[in-house]
């Protein structure tokens, strides 16, 4: 029986979150937090593995306390395993530190045929930490998949880009990101959730990552986050008049001063 | 609502489960289902992976062991969103109950499994085109010929035909026997000379599927008898007393549903200078509304709570709970419509088809004239002179 590791984030649910003043990062310990919803695509892709190959799905997150009850709702909705990777020398950690604390928790939890995370996080929206961890893990990285098949033994990754779609056959391990829109996502289970209160994740802290502190937390993170604010959108336009050949000259104009085209 | 009913955690959990099932995979669809009239197996397939087809199923074949009351309120919330996807749903139960209630250990072990955990879909068929509320009027015919049972008849309109594996199907072992000449079988999709007929076009429940069944010279284990021959009559009567309450929540579920519309509409239409609500006609319609919804919820919940606690004879107990949500739930959506005026006539709003989805309830599962009459006799038993 193979085995799927997929990382999972909790993330603030919409207007709940605070920003720290001083260190400009997300109060996460005091936000609502919910699953990254591009997350939920990722379990769904590794589930249906499990159904159909008899995969052995572990969900891991890297959180604070109160991501417990959304590491309860992934148990829900059918995987065999949670872990929660928490430590206060965790907080304040960007992609990389982040990326560098994954792929360690990943290395304890080999041997895994494949990594899953989604794509990107609906708070930071980066989409670096998947190709990161697969860079320090030294693995294939796969991002953006639409749809992950597993046929005579072998991984194929549809993925779609601006270009169109490839299918690309790759070796395991690997670490594929999963694209938000997929076609469809299962419901929790009714059995599960009746027994949610008796499932608790295991903990990984710092003392079995046995990470150096420089490389973790805010020490940790060459970017910093300069601010975290809520965009409000000023609408803002010209209305220009006249015949079609004169406009078009115009707006390439327009184009051309505030640097859009060269 | 006014009145909170006392709910079990566990019970909070369930709804909270279905209202999710809903909000994702029903309510931004049921508009177009009903308009294509298209079965779309989607929520059916959340359904099964949420272990919602497992909860009357006993837990030994996988189910959840649950009662009438967990039942309905699973169909009552899965209604609010939309009654075809229920009935879809609650038809199968209908067509479960046979075998959980009279099927043998073999007969369980077989089925029972696949069914809770909702791989296969069930129906049940009794109607015929000349038999509907006279039930005893059925003319399909089941000879036994050594190791089989060969069908041969016509059932009408049967919900989940074609996309059910599973049917229960009524059939006449021996028609000089009367009431006692009739059967139930255990039919597979693929048995030979087993067919589905067209698709019928409903005024509502667009969503769900409806078809007659033909069976030609359908041959069929004698495994496939449920218990003896003979009980045929006894079963379906049997399993239709305990599916009685599921429409009966149909009916609340859609009722719910057409009240909240209707009344936050009427809070914000404006005319005459104020919302329509204040005026008394239309506030008196609501309050009346929500007394109706109510005072059915309430004899729907306590109908499936005396069946769970065992009782033997609930005959009369079930068909008041269908009876009566069921015409209320008719009263309150066509109110519901009336109270919206254009808006509720108009398809782009879902008014209207709170209300045709509502007047299957007062027909089918036995319609509420025959349920009057079961009311009647059992009441006639209740007091002796």
């Amino acid at each position: 029986m193979g085995r799927i590791v997929v990382c999972i984030k909790g993330v603030p649910k919409p207007g709940t979150v605070k920003v720290d003043k001083e260190t400009h990062t997300l109060r996460r310990e005091s936000a609502e937090l919910i699953l990254n919803p591009p997350d939920r695509s990722a379990l769904e892709v590794a589930l249906r593995l499990k159904d159909q190959a008899n995969f052995e799905v572990i969900a891991i997150s890297m959180g604070p306390p109160n991501m417990v009850p959304v590491l309860q709702k992934v148990y829900a909705l059918g995987v065999d395993d949670i872990y929660l990777i928490s430590d206060k020398a965790f907080a304040g950690s960007d992609t990389l530190a982040t990326s560098r604390i994954l792929a360690r928790a990943l290395s304890l939890l080999s041997p895994f045929d494949l990594v899953i995370m989604g794509a990107r996080s609906i708070d930071g929206e980066t989409g670096q930490v998947p190709p990161e961890t697969a860079s320090l893990l030294n693995l294939p990285s796969i991002t953006y998949v639409k749809e992950l098949r597993f046929v005579d033994g072998k991984f194929i990754a549809i993925r779609e880009d601006d270009f169109g779609e490839e299918e690309i056959e790759f070796p395991s391990p690997a670490v594929v990101s999963i694209t938000p829109e997929i076609d469809y996502v299962r419901p929790p289970s009714l059995k599960r959730l009746l027994s949610l209160k008796d499932v608790n994740p295991k903990v990984l802290t710092n003392a079995e990552l046995n990470l150096d502190e420089a490389d973790i937390g805010l020490s940790g993170s060459p970017t910093q986050v300069a601010d975290v604010f809520e965009k409000t959108l000023v609408s803002r336009g010209e209305i220009f008049e006249g015949e079609p050949d004169e406009l078009a000259e115009k707006l390439i104009e327009i184009l051309k001063e505030k640097g859009f085209l060269a | 609502m006014l009145i909170e009913f006392p709910l079990k955690e566990e019970h909070k959990i369930m709804i909270e489960l279905i209202k999710e099932i809903g909000e994702t995979y029903i309510k931004p669809y049921s508009l177009e289902w009903d308009e294509k009239e298209a079965y779309d197996p989607t929520p059916i397939k959340a359904l099964a992976q949420a272990d919602l087809f497992g909860l009357i199923i006993p837990k030994e074949y996988g189910g959840l062991g649950f009662g009438t009351f967990e039942m309905c309120l699973a169909v009552e919330w899965l209604s609010y969103f939309c009654a075809g996807v229920s009935t879809t749903y609650a038809a199968s139960f209908l067509g479960a109950y046979p075998i959980i209630l009279f099927g043998s250990k073999d007969q369980k072990e077989r089925y029972l499994p696949s069914i809770a955990k909702g791989e296969k879909l069930c129906a049940f068929a009794l109607t015929e085109p000349q038999a509907g509320s006279d039930a005893f009027a059925i003319k399909t015919t089941a000879k036994k010929d050594g190791d089989f049972y060969i069908l041969n008849g016509i059932k009408q309109w049967i919900t989940n035909g074609g996309i059910a594996d599973i049917y229960i199907v009524i059939a006449l072992t021996d028609p000089a026997k009367g009431a006692r000449g009739a059967s139930a079988f255990i039919v597979e999709k693929g048995d030979p000379g087993f067919v589905v007929g067209k698709k019928e076009k409903k005024l509502g429940l667009r969503a769900s599927v409806t078809t007659d069944l033909i069976f030609n010279d359908c041959r069929i284990p004698r495994e496939r008898l449920i218990a003896k021959e003979g009980m045929g009559f006894m079963v379906a009567l049997k399993t239709l007393d305990y599916a009685r309450c599921g429409a009966g929540a149909q009916a609340l579920g859609i009722a719910q549903a057409a009240l909240e519309v209707s009344l936050k509409h009427a809070k914000t239409r404006v005319q005459f200078g104020q919302p329509v609500y204040q005026f008394q006609a239309v506030s008196h319609t609501f309050a009346e509304m929500a007394m109706r919804l109510s005072s059915a919820r309430a004899l729907v919940y306590s109908v499936c709570q005396y069946i769970d606690s065992g009782a033997k004879d609930f005959s009369g107990a079930s068909a008041m709970a269908k009876c009566f949500a069921t015409d209320q739930a008719m009263w309150i959506t066509e109110r519901a419509i009336q109270m919206m005026g254009g808006y509720g006539y108009m398809r782009d709003y879902p008014v209207q088809k709170f209300f045709r989805d509502a007047k299957c309830l007062q027909i089918y599962e036995g319609t509420n004239e025959i349920q009057r009459n079961i009311i009647a006799r059992e009441l006639a038993k209740w007091i002796k002179v």
